[in-house]
């Protein structure tokens, strides 16, 4: 079978503040033998305007979509809200002729047009549908035994389920499994699926930060040593806010916050030096200390 | 829209477990009763985090996020929206980005090893964006 090849969709947040992610996705994703071709030319997947208007965010989806189409790649997007969104209006625009008409009036405008060959993915729906659990486990040969985190999975990689749809929204396995490849131990908590706040921030700071200080609490008592997220602006809530938190609300937790590809690489034997862990706002070196000596 | 008030979105809604004044149950209960103007003008309705809980929990199956949405791009045609969607509007018309990314960032992916960041193609955004009214709305608001 021909090597997985995929148009790498990268997002706003992910080069503005989240290098971390992007490094360690292409570390493994090149390890698993999956192939990345850059987008020709880039726009925000839409999502973020959706608020305002509904029209703007699917025209921003479609021509992506469409840009896809002309290269006859699926996207893969390491972003859950730009999957979700880049998914959520190809369905959408395929079955709505209307609707579909409509966008793609627009796109003629720049000589674009949306056909609805490819489909968009996020890097966890490659990893576990395309990829695979048995090559993720093969490629495993550092078990992280040693180490307990919790998941984050963040809501638009679930939710709304009619649109998404390859997980269960109330009681997620996908990340957890993927987790347990790495032999770490998937610990359980309270409140797992709730949202980490990030679309609040803007609009009511101190909400939003309520609602991720809830989550470190969560995971402080089952004693996690590290948090493994999937989505840039969850990650930039826990991680980037976590010293903000701390501040705003007198707590401390000192809670590292990982992406999972940092994870997984750990276990595949990359060195840590080449995961970008210097990137992360909370002290990871506990764990990696811990995990250098698990070597020996 | 079939909602018989049972507040599911409400209970299950985490902004509402920490605002004491966002309550989805009332915005689509104002909804129902068509107070147009209460509900565009209020702040509260751009609180939503659009997680989706309430859409999925619905015994009902009404889009209670989507609801939201319609009722918050009414709300921008009036140009009712919190100033942030003005700058990121504006980013993506001009950049493509939704977030100005800045030079030494877009400098600094070679010496991490990353592929250059693929660019915008802001006269081709203009083109396919020509005529929709979020336009206006972003001309018309001030800093």
């Amino acid at each position: 079978m021909a090597e997985p090849k995929y148009l790498m969709f990268l997002g706003c947040a992910i080069p503005y503040r989240v290098s971390a992610y992007e490094i360690s996705a292409r570390k493994i994703l090149g390890n698993l033998g999956v192939e990345l071709v850059e987008m020709p030319e880039f726009n925000c997947c839409g999502l973020p305007m959706d608020p305002v208007s509904h029209e703007m965010m699917l025209i921003l989806a479609a021509r992506n979509l469409a840009l896809a189409d002309q290269k006859g790649l699926n996207i893969i997007a390491l972003c859950p809200g730009c999957a979700g969104t880049l998914k959520k209006v190809g369905k959408m625009l395929k079955e709505d002729k209307t609707l579909r008409e409509e966008i793609n009036a627009h796109l003629k405008n720049a000589g674009l047009e949306f056909k609805g060959t490819v489909d968009a993915k996020h890097l966890m729906q490659v990893l576990i549908e395309d990829v695979g659990l048995e090559k993720i486990q093969k490629s495993v040969v550092k078990p992280l035994t040693m180490l307990k985190v919790a998941e984050h999975n963040g809501c638009h990689i679930l939710r709304p389920k009619e649109f998404i749809g390859f997980d269960d929204p109330e009681d997620p396995k996908t990340l957890k499994t993927l987790i347990e490849a790495t032999g770490a131990t998937c610990l359980d908590y309270m409140d797992e699926t709730e949202c980490c706040g990030a679309p609040s921030v803007g609009v009511n700071d101190k909400i939003a930060l309520q609602l991720a200080r809830d989550k470190l609490n969560h995971i402080k008592m089952v004693d996690a040593q590290a948090m493994i997220t999937i989505c840039p602006f969850c990650h930039i809530m826990y991680d980037t806010n976590e010293l903000r938190i701390e501040k705003m609300f007198n707590e401390a937790y000192g809670i590292p916050v990982l992406h999972y590809p940092q994870l997984l690489g750990l276990a595949m034997g990359i060195p840590p030096e080449e995961l970008a862990f210097n990137e992360l706002r909370v002290d990871v070196s506990k764990i990696l200390k811990q995990f250098v000596e698990g070597e020996k | 829209m079939r909602c018989f008030q049972c507040g599911t979105c409400t209970s299950d809604c985490p902004i509402a477990r920490f605002s004491d004044t966002y309550r989805p149950r009332q915005i689509i209960r104002m909804t129902q009763l068509g107070l147009r103007e209460r509900v565009l003008n209020s702040d509260t309705l751009w609180l939503c985090a659009s997680c989706f809980t309430c859409t999925d929990r619905c015994p009902q199956d009404v889009e209670v996020a989507s609801v939201i949405r319609v009722l918050r791009n009414l709300a921008a045609e009036q140009g009712l929206f919190p100033q942030v969607f003005k700058e990121q509007g504006t980013s993506i018309l001009e950049t493509g980005y939704a977030y100005k990314i800045p030079e030494l960032r877009i400098k600094k992916r070679e010496s991490l090893g990353l592929p250059p960041l693929p660019k915008g193609n802001p006269e081709s955004l203009n083109k396919v964006l020509h005529g929709i009214s979020f336009l206006k709305s972003i001309e018309k608001k001030s800093d």
